[in-house]
């Protein structure tokens, strides 16, 4: 086996290990790293060209941590975001498990917009959920648009059958409201 | 079929067969060259000679047993003192179903099946198994199984709910990640491997017999093996269905078990326990077919009793499959139902009762020779049936509904299935030991290992039942002082130690004797069935002619001129098949020869069942190597220019 | 006094100490849980018999050197005596069996007969890892919802209807009765007829996650007059905060992460994911019976619940240490 090969697959199964890592880890204690969301810019259009500020990797991993999915399911029941927002598919408040964002989709804008309200009755609910909590849900609300493995989602809750199973859905891009289509 | 007249014969394929003109040494030469295996790594995988395979089946289980008894041994420090922290919560959950889930999957099933693959063929009087090559991709499906849950457990997605893994827990929300879906497809490997061995060792014995054999002259542990190999045919799919069950809802949404959808928790309870309970059965009977033989050898006697024992067995195997929902008597179910499964739940110790009332007999009539298999068998009924009693009481609803999840049912099973299981195993390898390896164990070091592990075994479990009655729940993680609990809790912590010293020495004993133990002849122990008529260890014919049977107990009527059957190929493989019931010689049938392919299959299928955790299009893509192994595993073998004359 | 002489007679000495215990099947402070006591001692015996018989035969075959005529062989022959043993050994079991079912039968029914009439009904919740208590009355307004503990008066039948919120548990009070799962999905019920004033302790009884150890429940069994007492206390709202402490610790844990769980009835904190608070300190534990109701626990438990009880749901909030004393100042006065 040629050496290249044998470094491709240590590579594949290392990353298959830490993939596992990330997926599995049900570290419940305390805050993560960090104490506070970081601000970040709902934009994705910077003037001069500069690009946005790129996503902390332990940030990162959150989106791909099943159990920080599956609590950020039970909240998304439990804080009656369903109220609003349905199962993702909106009604009040706008859909969650489409494309387009207005406020950003990456992990760390969802968590801002969580965290801080948004115009037009996103509560806020800084105060009211910890930090981790507020990471738990926005990990989750990635999850509804398909940016989360599938092998870190669960396919359905133990309720009424109200989204198509979340292992199949489909990834949609993140785009801003200005480039998606209404 | 015409064969091709060109080409002139050459020596090695010409038709031969044993006959007079073909005895002794040259016939033994001439049978080592069809029946043994080629050398190397590639032929060591390619075997299909049971003997092998049963005796990798065995240690193969013995290391698993050590994995997960380690497990135990740390679990019982983390509960030696109330309130501890050696272990965490989520790493004593881990533990406590890894515990569980190799002791029954990896370890207990699969030992009784080495044991009945090793033995079965040269019990009957054959060469080989019915299916060779099915044998040996039962044994890899097993291996792989094992070491995917393991690698699984040390790659952090281990299961953590227990070794019954009951939604609502392990469904879609609450079982969270992958770990759910491990233990699911470690089942899926387990439940294949033991399904093929047990469909291998029925045909096997209805078809394989010695001639002369009747169904009334087998050896009990043939007919245990029987048996049981029925019972997991019966009852394995079930095990099959409730884990792809599990499997589809958590990968793909469905609704099996989600209430709000019409779904039903309790019908994974149900599908789950009714194999789980002939699965215990599974793994008993076997061990009783170990104690009527060592019974019968050792107090130098057949066994009393012989229709007794097997109207038992097939008895006990029947009423097994009515039990199942003394395990969930406390999910609510109509209380009229519960009584029908308290009086069956009663009834099946009837048919154990028996047959322990046969082998006391057995011993009353004969002279007992005291050495290790026996004082094995004695430690068996000692402990055995106080594990039969105590389930005698959980079968009634009102003792189950207080003892029900607590450290008595721990006590129970642990009876029922250390002494009731591990100890005639532990006789049975004691027993069968020279006949695999040529060597005797220590006689010396078998009797204080067995001191010590049944001493220790009552110290360990014993005050389990205390524990339980005082208010001691299972699978919980620490418990708080002050509630009486301290003390039996330390007393089985020491007392585990103990077995696990004991188990560690019986190991020791068999490595250092297969180096350095007493060298065996073919029947040191002077028994009466006919794989002691083999060489020890056996050749890879096993017989260089098959016997011919005419009694329950060949060697004791006619040790060293009984009558054999001539006429099998030597050049090529080829089994003897006799009727089903009085086993006169039916037809001849070749027999599969060494090959890559079950190995290969076996690699393809489990890549694509543990892919299939991750994405169900593992299933579908992986099903194309599968598909090409299974075919070059089947690809007919053309046959040679002397075959056979077709008979049309 | 039989049932006294039973248990002191016929179970271990370790087993006494266990027939005191809050939590264990041999204290019989239930109806339920006597008729199990009787009924144990009943099988204990008659196992205890069997098993002497089985091990007596075991020595007596060791001990019974037969002198063999020819040193190994078949043997066909048996003695013919053995045979009508066999049939009696096969009767005596049967029989015995029998007997053990009847009995289990009957007692199995006397208890549904005694479980006809509850004369009052509480509704058992089973979370991870809590038990929500509801006392139901028709009249809505004089419902009491609280956790982790269960007053019963004594020698009346209450029903307790048990249902899950997520995964299967299990409610069991040794020391009054057999256990009952909780199902999701399913409502099943448990019939509990206390016969001794005291306090008992009762625990998940089916393995429901990570905190499974740690969901207990206090059962305190009192006088009608002491539990009605209670009742009413209960029915009050919260008390309002008395200093300047508890009113900062009422005004956080109105308005802040507390109040998104929890429930104070009479306050803005309206809760309904995690246990009612309206009269926490007046119960004897935290946390379903992970520790001891007191102020050192009550400020260990708030300020870090993950690592008290880990893995549970409620999240460590990181309070600053004046709001922690204000919050625990508030909780203590919530009797």
């Amino acid at each position: 086996m040629s050496s290249h090969c044998r470094n491709s697959l240590a590579a594949m199964a290392a990353l298959a290990l830490l993939a596992g890592c990330d997926r599995e880890n049900s570290d419940a204690r305390g805050k993560p790293f960090g104490e506070t969301i970081p601000s970040t810019s709902p934009d994705t259009v910077f003037p001069g060209g500069q690009k946005q500020v790129p996503l902390d990797p332990r940030l990162a991993a959150y989106g791909r941590n099943a159990f920080a999915i599956a609590q950020g399911q039970q909240l998304f029941g439990a804080m009656n975001c369903v109220g609003c927002h349905s199962h993702g598919g909106g009604g009040m408040g706008p859909a969650l498990m489409d494309a387009e964002w207005r406020y950003g989709g990456r992990i760390d804008q969802i968590a801002q917009s969580i965290s801080e309200g948004r115009p037009n009755g996103m509560p806020a609910w800084r105060g009211k959920l910890t930090d981790q909590q507020i990471w738990q849900l926005a990990a989750y609300v990635q999850s509804l648009s398909g940016q989360a493995p599938k092998d870190a989602v669960g396919s359905r809750a133990e309720e009424l059958s109200n989204t198509p199973p979340q292992t199949q859905t489909k990834r949609e891009p993140v785009l801003p409201s200005d480039s998606a289509q209404q | 079929m015409k064969a091709p007249a060109k080409r002139k014969p050459r020596k090695s394929e010409r038709v031969m067969r044993d006959g007079p003109d073909l005895t002794g040494g040259e016939l033994e030469a001439r049978l080592e060259a069809t029946w043994s295996r080629p050398k190397g790594v590639i032929g060591w995988l390619a075997s299909v000679d049971h003997k092998e395979i049963g005796r990798r089946y065995i240690i193969t289980a013995l290391a698993f047993l050590a994995m997960a008894g380690l497990l135990a041994l740390h679990m019982r420090l983390q509960l030696m003192l109330p309130d501890n922290d050696v272990m965490t919560p989520a790493e004593f959950n881990e533990a406590f179903t890894m515990h569980g889930t190799t002791m029954m999957f990896l370890f207990a099933v699969p030992v009784m099946q080495g044991v009945q693959i090793y033995l079965t063929p040269i019990m009957v009087g054959t060469r080989a198994m019915a299916f060779p090559r099915l044998t040996a991709f039962s044994y890899y499906m097993y291996l792989f199984g094992g070491l995917f849950l393991w690698a699984a457990h040390y790659l952090h997605f281990g299961p953590d709910n227990g070794w019954f893994n009951y939604v609502t827990l392990s469904g879609p929300q609450y079982g969270v990640g992958k770990k759910s879906d491990a233990w699911a497809q470690t089942i899926t490997f387990t439940e294949v491997a033991a399904l093929a061995v047990a469909v291998t060792l029925v045909a096997t014995i209805l078809k394989q017999r010695a001639p002369g054999m009747t169904l009334a002259r087998m050896p009990i542990f043939v007919w245990a093996t029987l048996v049981t190999s029925l019972m997991v045919i019966f009852s394995m799919p079930a095990i099959a269905l409730v884990s792809g069950l599990l499997l589809s809802d958590r990968l793909v949404g469905t609704q099996f078990f989600n209430p709000a959808e019409h779904g039903d928790p309790l019908l994974y309870q149900h599908l789950f326990w009714f194999f789980g309970h002939p699965e215990v059965y599974i793994i008993f009977l076997p061990a009783t077919g170990f104690v009527s033989e060592i019974v019968a050898t050792f107090s130098r006697r057949t066994i009393f009793g012989y229709p007794i024992v097997v109207l038992s067995l097939v008895g006990t195997g029947i009423l097994a499959f009515g039990l199942w929902v003394h395990h969930m008597f406390a999910t609510g179910l109509p209380r009229v139902g519960y009584s029908f499964y308290t009086a069956a739940s009663m009834s099946v110790s009837i048919p154990t009762g028996l047959q322990i009332f046969c082998w006391i007999a057995t011993i009353w009539e004969g002279r007992p020779r005291l050495q290790v298999p026996m004082l094995y068998v004695i430690g068996f009924i000692i402990t055995f049936v106080i594990g039969g009693l105590s389930g005698v009481m959980i079968a009634a609803v009102p003792l189950d509904l207080q003892v029900h999840d607590t450290y008595f049912i721990v006590a129970h099973f642990h009876y029922v299935l250390i002494g009731g299981a591990v100890f005639p195993l532990l006789g049975a390898i004691t027993y069968w030991f020279p006949k695999s390896t040529g060597r005797m164990m220590s006689e010396a070091w078998g009797k204080i290992g067995f001191w010590i592990i049944f001493l220790g075994f009552q110290l360990a479990f014993f005050p389990m039942h205390i524990a339980g009655l005082m208010g001691m729940p299972r699978r919980v993680y620490t418990y708080p002082a002050g509630m009486g609990l301290e003390l039996p809790n330390m007393l089985s912590t020491i007392g585990s130690f103990v077995v696990g010293f004991a188990v560690a020495l019986f190991v020791a004993n068999m490595v250092l004797s297969f180096w350095r133990g007493l060298p065996a002849g073919p029947d040191p122990w002077d028994a009466p069935s006919l794989e002691w008529a083999t060489s020890s260890p056996p050749a890879w014919y096993n017989f260089a002619h098959i016997p011919a049977v005419e009694s329950r107990t060949p060697l004791w009527d006619s040790k060293d001129d009984f009558p054999v059957v001539q006429g099998l190929r030597v050049d090529d493989r080829e089994l003897l098949m006799t009727t089903v019931i009085s086993a006169s010689p039916d037809i001849r049938e070749p027999s599969a020869t060494p090959s890559i392919w079950p190995f290969v299959s076996a690699v393809a299928v489990a890549v694509s069942f543990i892919g299939s955790i991750f994405s169900p299009w593992a299933l579908v893509v992986g099903m194309i190597p599968v598909a090409i192994a299974l075919t070059a595993w089947f690809w007919p073998k053309l046959p040679g220019p002397y075959a056979e004359p077709q008979i049309t | 006094m039989m049932r006294r002489g039973l248990c002191a007679g016929v179970v271990s000495a370790p087993c006494l100490a266990g027939c005191t215990g809050i939590q264990t099947t041999l204290g019989g402070a239930g109806a339920d849980d006597t008729s199990f006591i009787r009924l144990f001692a009943t099988f204990l015996v008659v196992c205890l018999i069997m098993y002497v018989l089985v091990v007596g035969g075991l020595a007596a075959a060791l001990a019974n050197r037969k002198v063999l005529t020819v040193e190994s062989g078949a043997h066909h022959e048996s003695s013919p005596w053995l045979r009508s043993a066999l049939i009696g050994w096969t009767v005596l079991v049967a029989i015995g069996l029998t007997g053990l079912t009847v009995a289990s039968f009957f007692v199995d029914r006397s208890a549904a007969a005694r479980a006809k009439h509850p004369q009052f009904h509480v509704k058992v919740i089973a979370n991870q890892w809590w038990w929500d208590v509801i006392y139901m009355t028709p009249d809505v307004s004089q419902i009491v919802h609280t956790a982790n503990e269960l007053h019963l008066p004594v020698g009346v039948e209450a029903e307790v209807q048990l249902q899950s919120n997520d995964v299967i548990h299990s409610f069991w009070v040794p020391n009054l009765a057999g256990k009952q799962d909780l199902i999701p999905g399913r409502t099943t019920d448990i019939q509990l007829l206390p016969t001794k004033v005291g306090l008992y302790r009762g625990q998940c009884a089916e393995f429901c996650g990570i905190q499974h150890a740690n969901m207990a429940l206090v059962v305190t069994v009192e006088s009608k007059v002491d539990f009605l007492r209670w009742l009413a206390q209960q029915r009050r709202p919260a008390f309002a905060p008395a200093t300047p402490l508890e009113l900062a610790g009422y005004r956080y844990v109105t308005s802040r992460e507390c109040s998104s769980c929890h429930n104070i009835a009479g306050t803005p904190a309206s809760g309904q994911i995690g246990p009612d608070l309206t009269h926490l300190a007046s119960r004897r534990t935290i946390a379903a019976g992970t520790m001891p109701m007191s102020p050192g626990n009550l400020y260990g438990w708030v300020a870090d619940p993950q690592s008290q009880k880990p893995g549970n749901k409620m999240p460590t909030i990181g309070l600053a240490s004046n709001d922690l004393h204000a919050v625990v100042a508030y909780l203590e006065r919530l009797k």
